[in-house]
């Protein structure tokens, strides 16, 4: 392997500060997992938009499929029970 | 019809209706091969602008007339650099590899903006790139983070953050000069006159010659026409130049009370289109340019490529 062409695609996840999760920023390519977190730092923090980086390999990640979408997440629709709005209580009740 | 361009149909109209409701396509989702491949063309193109953007102001870092100016070009500089690396991330989310991108603008089969091709003669035309052709960027990518692609959408929200420095700074760089001394004045005056034009002709060819307009509109990657666009580049820099005290060279301009619009005069559409094919001031070094910095860095790509290999062998050897 000599060519950069064969860099692997990282995917970056940036901290923009203390008390929040990493969120996905972008993604860039590099030789290993050390200039990948080099070089994130360069494209993705110039202004003080985070405090701790993490780099993935892209295929290292599994994803769901886009036609699996409605055999996953559908069945949470007619379950509104689970959220506090469904229920019917008196207005006058404090602390609920 | 057979079954399986019913089921064709079925997703083409699915995802036309999807689109039309403002919805987003995320990379895996299922698109039509001309939505792909018009997006692959102008996301590329457009990181080809950021990275041979990157020449005619970088022509000046060694230049610049101060240490605060030039940190700020290099800060500048270093923003396109990184706008080229998130605008080529989300082209290869649509299955293009990056060597394809490199290797189609290095052999000069992809096009950038033409804007680019134009020299940098004095410190003043640093000062009308900031100003009026970021500006001009910025007119063209706001419209641009709400476009139907995710990844295009996302890169261009970040971009356009960065791009307002870029304005800014090169307003201030022009305003220093036309307040300053007589020649100083005369510098930010000339290089007006040498961009204003292709500033003009960024927006691309008039509305009833553009090709892809009307199908990019009803994808939602585009959301206003060329003309519209223009239009308000036009009068937002008019008023600039009023507070530059500096002339945009144009013996037609002129306010139109109906349309409460600037009026200008005709566009060089010629000059236009002899720049898009190949004949402007600096198209060729632009792109021997690029190919001398990609070959002269082939060295530093084979070291650290060989330099992560060892680094892989040391790790297995002490786990082993
Ligand atoms: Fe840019
Ligand atoms: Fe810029």
């Amino acid at each position: 392997m000599t060519a950069s062409q064969d860099w692997p695609l990282y995917e970056v996840f940036i901290r923009s500060r203390q008390g929040l999760s990493h969120v996905h920023a972008g993604s860039l390519h590099a030789a290993d997992a050390k200039m990948a977190l080099e070089n994130a730092r360069d494209v993705y923090t110039r202004r003080s938009e985070g405090t701790s980086i993490w780099v993935v390999e892209s295929s290292a990640i599994t994803a769901s499929a886009p036609q699996d979408k409605g055999e996953l997440f559908d069945p949470a629709d007619s379950k509104v029970y689970r959220h506090p709005t469904f229920y019917e209580v008196p207005d006058d009740v404090e602390c609920l | 019809m057979a079954l399986a361009d019913l089921a064709g149909k079925d997703r083409q109209n699915s995802f036309d209706e999807h689109v039309a409701a403002d919805g987003k396509v995320e990379p895996k989702d299922w698109m039509p091969a001309a939505y792909r491949k018009t997006l692959v063309r102008q996301i590329s193109q457009h990181a080809h602008s950021e990275v041979i953007g990157m020449q005619p102001e970088g022509n000046w870092i060694s230049r610049a007339p101060s240490l605060r100016r030039k940190a700020i070009l290099l800060a500048k500089v270093q923003d396109e650099a990184g706008h080229g690396l998130y605008l080529y991330s989300a082209a290869e989310t649509l299955g293009v590899t990056r060597h394809e991108m490199e290797a189609d603008l290095m052999s000069g089969k992809a096009k950038y903006s033409s804007i680019f091709n134009y020299p940098t003669l004095t410190w003043a035309d640093v000062g009308c790139i900031g100003w009026l052709v970021d500006g001009a960027a910025i007119i063209n990518q706001i419209p641009l983070c709400r476009c139907s692609y995710g990844p295009y959408a996302r890169a261009m929200v970040r971009i356009c953050k960065e791009e307002s420095f870029h304005q800014r700074q090169g307003f201030e760089l022009m305003m220093a000069l036309a307040k300053g001394t007589a020649s100083q004045k005369a510098m930010a005056q000339d290089a007006l006159n040498r961009w204003w034009w292709p500033a003009v002709m960024m927006f691309g060819p008039p509305d009833g010659d553009s090709v892809h307009s009307s199908q990019n509109m009803a994808w939602k990657i585009k959301r206003f026409s060329n003309d519209e666009l223009r239009q308000k580049f036009i009068d937002m820099t008019v008023k600039q130049c009023e507070a530059l005290g500096l002339d945009i060279p144009d013996p037609d301009l002129k306010f139109n009370a109906a349309t409460g619009h600037c009026d200008i005069g005709p566009i060089d559409w010629d000059e236009f289109w002899a720049v898009v094919k190949g004949h402007g001031p600096c198209n060729r070094q632009r792109l021997e340019q690029r190919n001398r910095a990609h070959d002269e860095g082939a060295w530093v790509r084979e070291a650290a490529t060989a330099f992560a290999a060892k680094e892989r062998d040391r790790q297995q050897q002490r786990a082993a």
